[in-house]
C-alpha cells in the first residue's frame, strides 16, 4: 500500500530537481527580457547610437554553438557507455567554453577600439552589460562543468541514475546560456 | 543509510534518488535534520521550522517598520512639539535647539522610505508569503517537505542577509536610504544626491538583490513542489485554495522579481561605473554631470513591472488564507471554488500589464495611458468575484467566531473599502487630481497593506496550533481585532478627506502651506489613533509569545478542518506524517455535505453520497 502511494508520487511527472533548474532558467530569462525590453524602450527615446556589433561576437556565438552541440555528444557517448569519447568530449566542451569567455573578452576591447565605452552612451552600455551578465552566467555554467569533468575523471565510467540526473541537469544549463546568448545576439542585430 | 532490502528495486530508486522513504517513522527519531539544536532550530531544512523562522523574523520587522511610521506620524501630527524625549533612541537625527528638540528632515524621508521598503518586502512578502508558503504547501498537499530542502534554508538564509544588511543600514552617520521604497533616479542613482542615497543606498540595494534571491529560491520550490509532491488523488482541482494562491503568488515573483534584479543591476552600474542608464543632464550645486543620454522613466517601467504585481504577490496569499478561514468557519464550501481559482489566474495575468498606472504623472503618452486604464479598471472583475464569493461563502453559514474568522471577514471589508478607491485612482484622468495624495497613501494602505495583515494574522491565528501545538487566547485576539479594525479605518478613512484635498504625501511638515495647515487637527487625530493600533499589536505579540509556551493546547484537529494539515500528528516530527501519506479522495471543502458537519479530504467517497460540488 505505502509503495504504492509513493510510486503514485511521482507519476509520468517530470524530476523535482529538472523542475527547479527550469523555474531557475524562467527567471534568468526573465532578467534578460527585462534587459532587453529596457533596450527598445530607451532606444525608442532617441539619441541612440548607432554602431556595428564587432565581428568577434559573430565568432563566439559560433564558439558557444559547438561547444553546447559537443557537449551534447559528451552526454550520448556516456550513455552508451564510450568512455573515451565521452571524456574527451567533456574537456572540449569545457575548452570552448573557455573560449568563449575571451572572444566575449576581446569583443569588449574590440568595442572599445570603436570608441563605444562602458560609459556615454546607453546604446553602448547596455552592450557591455547584457553581454557581461550573460558571461557572468557562462562562467556558472564552466564552474559546473568542472564539476562535471571531476566526476567523469574521478569515477569509474558507470551510467547510474544520479549520475544520468546530474549530467542532464548541466547540459540543460549550458544547452540555455547557449541558446540565451543566440537570443540576445540576433536581438542586437535586429535592433541595431 | 539503512537496509532497505524489504523494498522492490523502483522503491530504492525512490529513496536513493529523492531521499523518499514509504517507512519514514522508522528513523524519523536521529535523521539527520533533527540531531542538533543548530540544525533543528538554525540551519533547519524542515519546511516547518524555516515557516516559523520567516513569521518571527517577519513580526520583528513589523515592529521596526510600525516603530518607524509612529516616529513620522508624530512629526506630522504634532510638528510644533517637542521631540527632545527621542533623542536617546535617534540621537543625532533630532536637533535640539533651545530645549524644544525637532526630527532632522532628511531623516524624516528615510524613515518614510524605510518603513515602505521593510513593510513591503520584509513583512507583506517574507513574511506572509514566506511563512504560510512555507507551512502549508507541504503539509496540504501530503509532501514529505520541500522539492530542495536546501534551497528552501538557503531562501530563509538570503532573506536574513537582505534583513541584515538594511538593519545595519540604519545606523549608517549618513542614514539610511531616504529616496522611497521605490528608489527612483536619480535619488536613487546618484550616490552625491542626498545623505542617504550614499552609503545608504548602497546597503538598501544590495540588500535587495540579495531579497530577490531569496524570493527566487522560495518560488522556484513552491512551484516544484505543487506540480511535483502532490500525494496521490491530490489533483490541482481538489488544492485547497491556499495552495491555488501561493502556488500563483510564486509564479508572479518568479517573472516579475528578475526584473527587479535587472534594475537594481543597471543601478548599480549607474551608481559606480558611471553609466547612465537612467540619468540625464543633471547638475547638482551648479555644477554640470558627465551622465548624458539616460531615461529615469525607464527605471519607472522596469520597478514597476515588478512593483504592480508585487501588490499581488502580498494580497493573493492572504487572499488564499481568507477564503480557507471563512470556509472552515462558516462550516460551508467555499462558494464557487473554480470561480475563485479563475479569478486569482485572471488577477495575475492582468498584474503583468497594468504597471504604467503608477507612471500617469510620469509623462507616459496619455494614449498609452488610456490601454493601462482599461486593464486596470478590468481588474476589479476578478476581485468583485472573489469578494462576492466570500460574502456568499459567509450567506447561511454557521458562523464560528474564533479570532480568525474575524480577521478573515475584516479582510473582505478592507479589501472592499480600498478597492473602490482604486477605481478612482486606476483613472488616468482622476489621477491628476490625486496623484501623490494622501488619497493614494489611504488607497493602498487599506488594499494591500492592512488588508494583506489581515489575512496574515488569520492565518496565524488559525494555523498557531499547527506550528506551536497550542492554541491563542481568544479574548485577547477579540481585542487584538476590534483594535486594529477600528483603528486602522481610523487612521486612513481620514487620508481619504485630506487626499481629494490635494494634501500632498511624503512632506515633512504642512505648517508653512496655508492650503493645508488646517488638516492639523485631522493629523492630530490620525496619528494618536496609530498610536493606539500599535499598542494593541503588542497586545497580539504578547498573546503569540505567550501562547506558544502556556497556550491551551491543541487537540489534532481544532477547526474540525477537512484539509491534510490537520491529519498529521499535533506536532509533526520531520516527514509530517509519521507513517504512510494519506491518500486524497475528495476536494478540500465538503463541509455540510448530506448532513454531515464535515468530511475530511482523507475520507474515501461513499456510495450513498450526492454528486461532488464542483
Amino acid at each position: 500500500m505505502t509503495g504504492a502511494v509513493e510510486k503514485e508520487y511521482r507519476q509520468n511527472k517530470i524530476h523535482p530537481q529538472k523542475f527547479l533548474l527550469w523555474a531557475g532558467l524562467a527567471s534568468i530569462f526573465m532578467m534578460f527580457a527585462a534587459f532587453t525590453s529596457a533596450y527598445i524602450v530607451r532606444q525608442a527615446a532617441g539619441n541612440w547610437l548607432e554602431f556595428r556589433l564587432p565581428d568577434v561576437f559573430f565568432y563566439s556565438t559560433g564558439v558557444i554553438i559547438l561547444s553546447s552541440l559537443v557537449l551534447h555528444g559528451s552526454y550520448i557517448a556516456f550513455l552508451k557507455g564510450n568512455a573515451t569519447l565521452y571524456k574527451s568530449l567533456m574537456v572540449t566542451a569545457f575548452l570552448l567554453g573557455f573560449a568563449f569567455i575571451i572572444l566575449q573578452y576581446q569583443g569588449w576591447e574590440a568595442l572599445q577600439q570603436i570608441g563605444v565605452e562602458l560609459t556615454g552612451n546607453p546604446a553602448g552600455s547596455f552592450i557591455y552589460v547584457i553581454s557581461g551578465v550573460h558571461a557572468a552566467h557562462v562562467l556558472g555554467g564552466i564552474g559546473v562543468l568542472a564539476v562535471a569533468l571531476i566526476h567523469a575523471f574521478g569515477l569509474p565510467h558507470k551510467v547510474t541514475p544520479k549520475r544520468k540526473l546530474r549530467f542532464e541537469l548541466t547540459l540543460t544549463y549550458w544547452h540555455f546560456v547557449d541558446l540565451l546568448w543566440v537570443y540576445l545576439i540576433v536581438f542586437f542585430v535586429l535592433q541595431a | 543509510m539503512a537496509n532497505f532490502s524489504y523494498l522492490t528495486e523502483e522503491e530504492k530508486l525512490l529513496v536513493l534518488e529523492e531521499g523518499h522513504d514509504p517507512d519514514f517513522h522508522e528513523h524519523e527519531h536521529g535523521d539527520k535534520y533533527q540531531t542538533s539544536f543548530i540544525t533543528h532550530y538554525i540551519f533547519s531544512q524542515d519546511h516547518k521550522m524555516i515557516a516559523k523562522q520567516f513569521l518571527i523574523t517577519g513580526m520583528f520587522w513589523g515592529l521596526i517598520g510600525g516603530l518607524m511610521s509612529l516616529v513620522f506620524r508624530l512629526q506630522l501630527g504634532f510638528p510644533e512639539e517637542n521631540m527632545a524625549w527621542l533623542k536617546p533612541i535617534l540621537g543625532k537625527w533630532i536637533t535640539v535647539n533651545e530645549g524644544v528638540g525637532t526630527l532632522d528632515p532628511e531623516f524624516y524621508y528615510a524613515l518614510v522610505t524605510m518603513h515602505g521598503t521593510i513593510l513591503v518586502f520584509f513583512v507583506l512578502t517574507a513574511g506572509l508569503s514566506g511563512t504560510f508558503s512555507n507551512l502549508l504547501i507541504p503539509l496540504q498537499l501530503g509532501a514529505r517537505d520541500m522539492a530542495s530542502p536546501l534551497l528552501n534554508m538557503l531562501s530563509y538564509w538570503f532573506f536574513f542577509l537582505a534583513g541584515t544588511i538594511m538593519f545595519a543600514s540604519l545606523f549608517l552617520s549618513t542614514g539610511p536610504f531616504s529616496g522611497g521604497w521605490t528608489a527612483y533616479p536619480p535619488l536613487s542613482a546618484l550616490p552625491q544626491a542626498m545623505s542617504g542615497s550614499g552609503a545608504g543606498m548602497t546597503m538598501w540595494v544590495l540588500s535587495l538583490v540579495l531579497f530577490v534571491v531569496s524570493v527566487l529560491l522560495g518560488g522556484i520550490n513552491y512551484i516544484t513542489t505543487v506540480l511535483n509532491l502532490r500525494t496521490k488523488g491530490m489533483t490541482m482541482w481538489r488544492m485547497p485554495l491556499t495552495i491555488w494562491a501561493f502556488f500563483v503568488t510564486a509564479i508572479i515573483g518568479l517573472l516579475s522579481f528578475p526584473v527587479l534584479f535587472s534594475a537594481m543591476l543597471l543601478v548599480m552600474f549607474d551608481r559606480g561605473l558611471g553609466t547612465s542608464f537612467f540619468l540625464s543632464d543633471i547638475y547638482i550645486g551648479g555644477q554640470a554631470l558627465e551622465y548624458v543620454g539616460g531615461s529615469p522613466v525607464l527605471y519607472q517601467h522596469l520597478f514597476w513591472f515588478l512593483g504592480h504585481p508585487e501588490v499581488y504577490i502580498i494580497i493573493l496569499p492572504a487572499m488564499g488564507l481568507v477564503s480557507e478561514v471563512l470556509s472552515v468557519n462558516a462550516r460551508k464550501p467555499i462558494f464557487g471554488y473554480k470561480a475563485m481559482v479563475y479569478s486569482i489566474l485572471a488577477i495575475a495575468f492582468l498584474s503583468f500589464i497594468v504597471w504604467a498606472h503608477h507612471m500617469f504623472m510620469s509623462g507616459v503618452n496619455p494614449f498609452i495611458s488610456n490601454i493601462f486604464v482599461i486593464f486596470t479598471l478590468i481588474i476589479a472583475v476578478p476581485s468583485a468575484v472573489k469578494v462576492f464569493n466570500w460574502i456568499a461563502t459567509l450567506y447561511g453559514g454557521s458562523i464560528r467566531f474564533t479570532s480568525g474568522m474575524l480577521f478573515a471577514i475584516g479582510f473582505v471589508s478592507l479589501f472592499i473599502s480600498g478597492g473602490l478607491t482604486g477605481i478612482f485612482l486606476g483613472n488616468s484622468a482622476i489621477d491628476i487630481q490625486l496623484h501623490d495624495t494622501y488619497f493614494v497613501v489611504a488607497h493602498f494602505h487599506i488594499v494591500m497593506g492592512v488588508a494583506a495583515f489581515f489575512g496574515m494574522f488569520a492565518g496565524v491565528y488559525h494555523w498557531f496550533p499547527k506550528m506551536f501545538g497550542r492554541l491563542m487566547n481568544s479574548t485577547l485576539g477579540k481585542i487584538h481585532f476590534w483594535g486594529t479594525l477600528i483603528g486602522a479605518y481610523a487612521i486612513f478613512w481620514p487620508m481619504h478627506y485630506i487626499g481629494m484635498a490635494g494634501v500632498p504625501r511624503r512632506y515633512y511638515s504642512f505648517t508653512t502651506f496655508d492650503a493645508f495647515d488646517h488638516f492639523g487637527s485631522i493629523n492630530q487625530f490620525i496619528t494618536v489613533a496609530a498610536i493606539i493600533v500599535f499598542v494593541v499589536q503588542i497586545v497580539f505579540i504578547v498573546n503569540f509569545f505567550y501562547s506558544i509556551w502556556y497556550g491551551k493546547k491543541s487537540s489534532i484537529n481544532p477547526w474540525n478542518a477537512s484539509t491534510l494539515e490537520w491529519t498529521t500528528p499535533v506536532d509533526p516530527g520531520h516527514g509530517n506524517w509519521p507513517g504512510a501519506i494519506p491518500v486524497v479522495h475528495r476536494w478540500a471543502y465538503d463541509y455540510g455535505k448530506d448532513g454531515k458537519d464535515m468530511i475530511a479530504q482523507t475520507t474515501p467517497v461513499q456510495e450513498w453520497e450526492s454528486e461532488a460540488d464542483h
